[in-house]
């Protein structure tokens, strides 16, 4: 399980400096800085820009256009749910239904319960879906129940960080 | 007159030998080869709609209005980003064209407000204009669904208003930033429907936004609009005159209505800015019409009384009666004149002709003494002509650019994006600053170099420069063969190759490590096209000519002088630097740089003027004080220049002032100097003026009067009413007349008339029957003294050193949002940005001294002392502390002190030992001035006989 931790400029200095040096090296360090905080903090546009030579707008652009940067500090845990074309078929917008009803988790809206669900296009899993994804690892062949016990990991997890 | 409307071809001009042969609606056309076919279109006459092209940055092809159908192809390609081909057969409308359009402009609409009448930019809108192109009648979605007509106006920028409901996100604006000003400031938030154009994660006046306005330009509804047109509503009509901030002389459109200023445009025919703008000539004009316009003459008799306004004639007359009265009690050298790079050439010309026929000496210097005065000599005995070699397009072709003593993106922005966007194709940058100037490194440029010299060192490091080119065999020796002065060069050469003038040697001297002046000057030598551009720093020095004379000879070793992407250019602090100088303002010098003891010269301008002319030169600035002082110097004419708090040691100029017995000032406001004066002459804005103002790169730019002087009478006028009451009449009628008479009289202008700068928009001197259409490019075959001279520039050090007493060396400089003395622009709303001088130190020397961010600190020198408060910043080194001069308070020239270049008097602005100390008060210097603000400038309440 990743493991985040609170903001702190001198590391994020660091993992912006080790990668400074890579081609197109603005996306590997908003990853990296997401990766360890969880979320790329409004404080490490100015970083990012001053070490990459670019605008704090452009940085900023940047972080924006992907929703998978976060702009704040995570509240719980993240399941992001695959309604491409291919899940759809297998019935993703069924288990969409299914947690609006029996959890109250509206899609790409707050956290529920310490459980945020995201919609995704494709994991590229599309022969066992409907797929979703969490903490790095891929979940197929999602049912309702089994969306239930990830959800209900997704929550202990989110509760046991509390 | 009408509103002056250009021709927007959508994407950028290409220049190509090659062409190519297109058909368009059936009709043939040729055009250069890389032409988009919707360029092609509107060289024709006819406009392809669009909404995300312009044609001062690259094709985009995003809106999707620009649909074409061209035979053969499949689909229906956006004219922007397709180029123009051989046999090419396009179609610009058709019904399925139509069609698509119409379809796409109801999705724009369908989240646009529908307040056309009360919307600002009724009536100049490409948003309107194109969907009455495309025929919309109906927006089938209706308004009701998701929309951003309720997005939040951001009001934060003083000049300019961003109001997203009306935005369509063509993006126009964020590549203006970073295509054509550079500055990256804008981009896109989010994706999608959610796209909003945003300054940042903030607020326009707390971005990087520089306010350059070409945002505001490109955009084509009202989502980014001047407060002006906000304000006024839509101009009616509009002229072209020139900017009359720095000197690289940015032609504008003054859009007004009535005598209403309502905006001022950058004009793409401009030939110097080519469209492009800054924030103090787009939108620092407000002072134009600030209630401290003095409007009435008026005179005193001591300058403790207080001020009585009078009619033009009475201060006219009593100007004269003053000037006569002195004359004949001191002599005829009592009296002189000092002209303003600020003013046009035709009223400089007037001036020194008033000071040499009228006063009968040659007591005429200009503001230029003290700027750019070592480059007039510098480059004259080098080259054979007191001017830069190229023209600003030449950096498009540079391969690298050595930039010493300039801040070309705070002094001379427009230029700064020229050179930013050669810097970003790849051409590389060597800077020569003591402080780390922000082209050391800011988004998307790096320089190559930053040879951090100590102030004062500038010919020891390009000594050392030239030491390696010369001594590694770097010498382009057929340039130097054919067209230099060979003995002179070889003995350059002996002396450049001496030890004493290595890197190694003078890095003692400089600070900068020897290895990086050896890499710069490879990169400097090694390549085809290398240039040299320089500011005042480089002039403001004991040795200030030295280190003119020092470049040329870089320059002309390196067989860098004569073609394009190479030259030795002086950036121009003001709009008229070049002209005034140019104009004969010098107290050697007739008109075209000719000395008057030179009887030819006399000679014709005694038939002209038909007077007898002195042939000794007169008194410099500096001069003219010290005489003063001394009891010899009684009378003065000082025209929009502010001597009292521009020029060095600032109580030496007061105590000079204070010694003379009629001062005549002419000024817009009054100023320092005026506190002073005698007799006070209210002077027209630039937007008041008819005349001509001699950029950097020496192009006559016309201005042109949009509104009659506020004063009641135009500058030159005023000057020849003078003349005629001290008996000699000057009859012109018009500025263009005062310009026929410099072209008769001047063989580098022999060619210039209004007629000519109408038809051409502007015309680079040399001009005359050699070079008819002017010079943009000098030296090209030869040098304009025959043979280019090298100039033996021993380095000595200045006498102003650190020592115990006064440990740090203090440089002043000036910012992008004020203007030098600040006469104009702290009457605009610039002052947001920049409230107060400040003294920029270094972290180390600040904790040394217990000096914290924003400390009040006293600065001292050997000259006197100020207080201003203390910023901690990285980009000065230990040991060098900085300011700027834009505020008369803050006093920075009472501590500049007289030492001045060795050949022209220019003074050391740039060195001045000072120490630095927590305060808790102001000094003695400021407290007097700010009583004297009040007890010099009283006015009394207007009586009616008075009034004109």
């Amino acid at each position: 399980m990743t493991v985040h931790v609170a903001w702190d400029e001198s590391l994020a200095r660091e993992l912006i400096d080790e990668r400074t040096g890579l081609e197109g090296a603005m996306l590997p360090i908003l990853h990296a800085l997401q990766e360890r905080f969880g979320y790329v903090d409004s404080r490490a546009v100015a970083i990012v820009a001053q070490a990459l030579n670019v605008s704090r707008a452009e940085v900023f652009g940047t972080i924006s256009f992907y929703h998978d940067f976060k702009r704040q500090p995570p509240m719980g845990g993240t399941i992001k749910l695959c309604r491409a074309e291919a899940c759809q078929a297998r019935g993703a917008e069924d288990l969409v239904e299914h947690l609006e009803h029996e959890h109250g988790v509206e899609i790409d809206g707050g956290y529920q319960n310490g459980v945020k669900v995201e919609t995704a296009y494709c994991l590229g899993n599309c022969a066992l879906g409907p797929n979703a994804l969490h903490d790095g690892e891929i979940y197929g062949k999602l049912d309702p129940q089994s969306l239930d016990e990830l959800f209900a990991l997704v929550a202990r997890k989110a509760g046991a960080r509390q | 007159m009408s509103l002056i409307q250009e021709i927007d071809y959508g994407t950028p001009i290409r220049v190509s030998e090659a062409k190519v042969t297109l058909t368009i609606d059936g009709e043939k056309v040729t055009v250069p080869a890389g032409t988009s076919v919707m360029a092609a279109s509107m060289s024709r006459g006819v406009k392809i709609p669009k909404l995300c092209a312009s044609d001062n940055m690259e094709a985009f092809g995003s809106c999707r209005m620009c649909l074409v159908e061209i035979e053969g192809r499949r689909g229906t390609p956006a004219s922007c980003t397709t180029p123009a081909e051989d046999g090419m057969v396009v179609r610009t409308q058709s019904e399925r064209l139509a069609k698509l359009r119409r379809g796409v402009m109801e999705l724009y609409i369908s989240d646009h407000p529908l307040d056309c009448l009360t919307c600002s930019a009724n009536g100049n809108c490409e948003l309107q204009d194109t969907a009455g192109e495309v025929g919309l009648r109906e927006v089938r979605y209706g308004y009701q669904g998701e929309n951003h007509l309720q997005d939040e106006k951001d009001l934060s920028n003083p000049y300019f208003a961003y109001d997203p409901a009306k935005c369509i996100v063509c993006s126009r604006c964020v590549r203006a930033c970073e295509e054509v000003q550079g500055t990256f400031a804008l981009t896109v938030e989010g994706r999608g429907f959610d796209s909003r154009i945003r300054p940042g994660p903030t607020d326009f006046i707390n971005s990087e936004c520089v306010s350059c306005g070409a945002c505001v330009q490109a955009c084509p509804t009202a989502t980014l609009i001047e407060k002006g047109v906000v304000d006024h509503g839509q101009p009616e009509h509009s002229l072209v005159t020139t900017c009359a901030y720095c000197g690289v002389g940015c032609s504008f459109k003054a859009e007004m209505r009535g005598e209403q200023l309502v905006r001022m445009v950058p004009y793409k025919g401009g030939q110097a800015n080519e469209g492009h703008s800054c924030v103090k000539g787009r939108f620092a004009y407000g002072y134009a019409t600030h209630k401290d316009r003095m409007t009435k003459p008026m005179i005193r008799e001591k300058i403790t009384d207080s001020w009585r306004e009078v009619s033009w004639d009475e201060a006219i007359a009593h100007a004269a009666s003053e000037l006569k009265r002195i004359q004949t009690k001191y002599g005829r050298e009592s009296i002189g004149g000092i002209s303003s790079s600020r003013c046009t050439n035709e009223e400089v010309y007037v001036l020194q002709k008033l000071v040499r026929a009228v006063f009968h000496n040659n007591n005429i210097d200009t503001c230029a003494r003290v700027c750019h005065s070592p480059t007039g000599y510098g480059l004259s005995v080098t080259l054979g002509t007191s001017a830069g070699t190229q023209d600003f397009k030449s950096v498009d072709a540079t391969d690298v650019v050595l930039l010493i003593g300039a801040n070309p993106t705070d002094a001379h922005p427009v230029f700064a994006s020229r050179l930013k966007k050669r810097l970003r194709a790849g051409a590389k940058l060597i800077i020569a600053d003591p402080r780390a100037i922000e082209l050391v490194r800011t988004p998307h440029i790096q320089a190559a170099h930053h040879l951090q010299l100590r102030p004062g060192t500038n010919v020891a490091l390009i000594n050392s420069l030239a030491h390696v080119i010369v001594t590694e065999g770097l010498v382009h020796e057929d340039y130097v063969r054919a067209r230099c002065d060979i003995e002179a060069f070889e003995s350059w050469a002996r002396f450049i190759a001496l030890d004493t003038n290595s890197p190694e040697h003078m890095e003692q001297y400089t600070g900068v490590p020897a290895a990086e002046v050896r890499a710069a000057a490879r990169l400097y030598a090694g390549v085809k096209n290398a240039s040299i551009y320089y500011g005042l720093g480089v002039t403001e020095h004991s040795q200030g000519s030295t280190t003119v004379m020092a470049l040329a000879n870089l320059a002309m070793a390196t067989g860098n002088i004569g073609h394009d992407g190479a030259g030795v250019n002086p950036l121009r602090g003001q709009n008229n630097v070049q002209g005034s100088c140019d104009m004969g303002s010098f107290p050697h010098e007739f008109t075209g740089y000719r000395h008057v003891a030179r009887g030819d010269v006399r000679e014709s301008f005694e038939k002209h003027w038909g007077v007898t002319l002195d042939e000794e030169p007169g008194l410099r600035i500096p001069n003219m004080f010290d005489e003063a002082l001394s009891g010899s110097f009684k009378g003065l004419i000082v025209h929009g220049e502010d001597i009292a708090q521009s020029d060095p040691d600032t109580n030496h100029v007061s105590a000079a002032l204070r010694a003379m017995e009629c001062v005549i000032v002419q000024d817009l406001f009054l100023n320092e100097t005026a506190k002073f004066a005698h007799i006070f002459l209210p002077g027209a804005s630039f937007l008041e003026k008819d005349g001509t103002f001699t950029n950097a790169e020496r192009r006559i730019n016309r201005v042109r009067k949009v509104m009659a002087p506020l004063g009641g009478k135009d500058e030159w006028q005023a000057i020849c009413d003078l003349s005629k009451a001290l008996g000699y009449e000057m009859n012109y009628t018009h500025p263009s007349e005062i310009m026929d008479e410099i072209a008769a009289l001047t063989p580098t202008f022999a060619g210039v008339s209004y007629k000519k700068l109408d038809e051409l928009g502007s015309v680079q001197w040399p001009c005359n029957d050699a070079a008819p259409e002017g010079t943009p490019l000098m030296h090209v075959t030869r040098f304009v003294n025959g043979s280019g001279k090298f100039m033996l520039t021993e380095y000595v050090p200045t006498s102003e050193r650190s020592g115990p007493r006064f440990p740090l060396i203090l440089t002043t400089g000036r910012i992008l949002s004020q203007y030098n003395v600040g006469a104009q622009t702290r009457r605009t709303e610039n002052g947001f940005w920049h409230k107060e001088d400040v003294l920029e130190i270094h972290p180390f020397d600040a904790e040394q001294r217990g000096i914290l961010d924003g400390d009040l600190v006293s600065l001292v020198s050997r000259a006197g002392d100020t207080a201003l408060r203390a910023r901690i910043s990285e980009r000065m080194q230990p040991g060098v502390v900085y300011t700027t001069f834009h505020y008369p308070g803050s006093g920075a020239n009472v501590v500049t002190t007289d030492n001045s270049d060795w050949a022209t008097n220019c003074p050391e602005y740039k060195v001045t030992a000072v120490e630095v100390r927590r305060s808790n008060s102001l000094s003695s210097w400021q407290e007097r001035n700010a009583e004297e603000d009040v007890t010099l400038r009283k006015i009394l309440e207007a009586t009616p006989d008075a009034a004109e």
